[in-house]
Order: C-alpha cells, then sequence, then structure tokens
C-alpha cells in the first residue's frame, strides 16, 4: 500500500507518464487507485507527431500494468518522510 | 471502483466519468478503437457500442465499423475522453476508404519486410 499512499500525496501535481509501448504523456493528476490505475487531466503527449490519434484527448485513464515509469515534480517526494514510512512498511505495520 | 456518488465520481479512478462519452481505447497491440462507453469493471473491462477501429497509415485514416465490443481488461492500455470541442486529428490527414486503408497498410508492410530482408542479405559485410 506504501505506493498507493505515496501517489496519492501527488494528486494535483504535474506528471509524466511512460508507458511500456513507449507513449509518454504529460499531464495533472486527477486520481489514482490500488492498481495503480492513474488518471491524468489536461494530457498532452510528449511526441505529438507520432501519435496524432491522442490530438483530441485530454482526460484519460491509464490501466497500471502498463505503466513504465511515473515523472516526478522534483519536490514530489520528501526523502526523510519516504525512508521512515518505508522502513514501517517493511516492519510490517 | 465502485458506485460513486456525484461527487466522488470525478475524482474516483472509476471509469463512471466516462460513461456516454465517446472514447478512444488504445489495445496493447497498438490498435485504436473508438466507441460510446456502456460499461465497464474493476479490472477495466469495457463494453464499448458503435465502435470503430481507427486504422492509421502515414497521412492516411479510415474508421472501421465494428459494433457493440466487449474488450478485455488486460488488452487496454489507455482510455481516452474525445474532447469534441478539438479535432481528432490533425488537418492534414485524409480520410480514405477501407479498401485504401489496407492496400495501404499492405504497402507498408511490404515495404518493412523489404527493409528486413535487404538488412538480412547485407549482414555479411557486418555494419557494427
Amino acid at each position: 500500500m506504501l505506493f498507493f499512499s505515496y501517489f496519492k500525496e501527488l494528486v494535483g501535481k504535474e506528471v509524466t507518464v511512460e508507458l511500456k509501448n513507449d507513449l509518454a504523456i504529460r499531464g495533472t493528476l486527477l486520481s489514482v487507485d490500488q492498481y495503480l490505475n492513474i488518471k491524468l487531466e489536461n494530457t498532452r503527449v510528449v511526441d505529438q507527431e507520432k501519435y496524432p490519434h491522442m490530438l483530441s484527448v485530454r482526460n484519460c485513464f491509464i490501466r497500471g500494468s502498463v505503466v513504465r515509469y511515473v515523472l516526478l515534480p522534483p519536490d514530489g517526494v520528501d526523502i526523510d518522510i519516504l525512508h521512515d514510512a518505508t522502513r514501517r512498511e517493511a516492519r510490517g505495520n | 471502483m465502485s458506485w460513486a456518488g456525484p461527487d466522488e465520481l470525478f475524482l474516483s479512478t472509476s471509469l463512471a466519468s466516462f460513461l456516454d462519452k465517446k472514447l478512444i481505447v488504445l489495445l496493447r497491440d497498438g490498435r485504436k478503437l473508438l466507441g460510446t462507453l456502456c460499461s465497464f469493471d474493476q479490472f477495466a473491462n469495457v463494453v464499448l457500442q458503435n465502435a470503430c477501429e481507427r486504422v492509421i497509415v502515414g497521412e492516411l485514416y479510415c474508421d472501421v465499423p465494428l459494433g457493440l465490443y466487449v474488450i478485455r481488461g488486460e488488452n487496454v492500455v489507455l482510455i481516452g475522453e474525445l474532447d469534441r470541442e478539438r479535432d481528432e486529428l490533425p488537418a492534414h490527414m485524409t480520410w480514405v476508404s477501407e479498401a485504401e486503408i489496407r492496400k495501404a497498410e499492405k504497402a507498408e508492410k511490404d515495404l518493412k519486410d523489404l527493409k528486413g530482408s535487404m538488412r538480412k542479405r547485407m549482414e555479411f559485410l557486418d555494419f557494427d
């Protein structure tokens, strides 16, 4: 559940999601669920020329299983809090 | 994903906010299906009404009608809402008939195969 909680903290931030099919989409994180499915708004595809069919998509749902990376804003993580949460999770509570 | 009330509906990750909207569904094999969302579940299995496949080859495209489609969730990559205010495709792209798009698809595939076989035959030259 750690990453689910972590992503919930990032809601409202601008992220870039890179998919396993190399499609990279930038947008505002709207919501995330237990499968790490992601909803983005105000999306734009990083390489628009290559993906003309995505031109009019401004809101999208991405299935968690196809995500390769999520690129976060530089201030998206407080390392100390994340360390603590990770240790707590590893201890099992 | 549960049945959310109107307030949570647009904030939750549920596909409920996409119901009755025109969507584009990208599949793992690269296909692009368009249609109206009738139903979905927690695996992102979806039912599309008036589904069609958008075949794009270079600057050409065609929407091939399919009918009512049930898509198994594991094949879904992305579900995007098509904004009615915006053009679905860049202005320079041309609509062609299904026969023409299939011909263009075949031509593209043949060219790719040819390039592949040429490279194979030249392999003894050891480019790298």
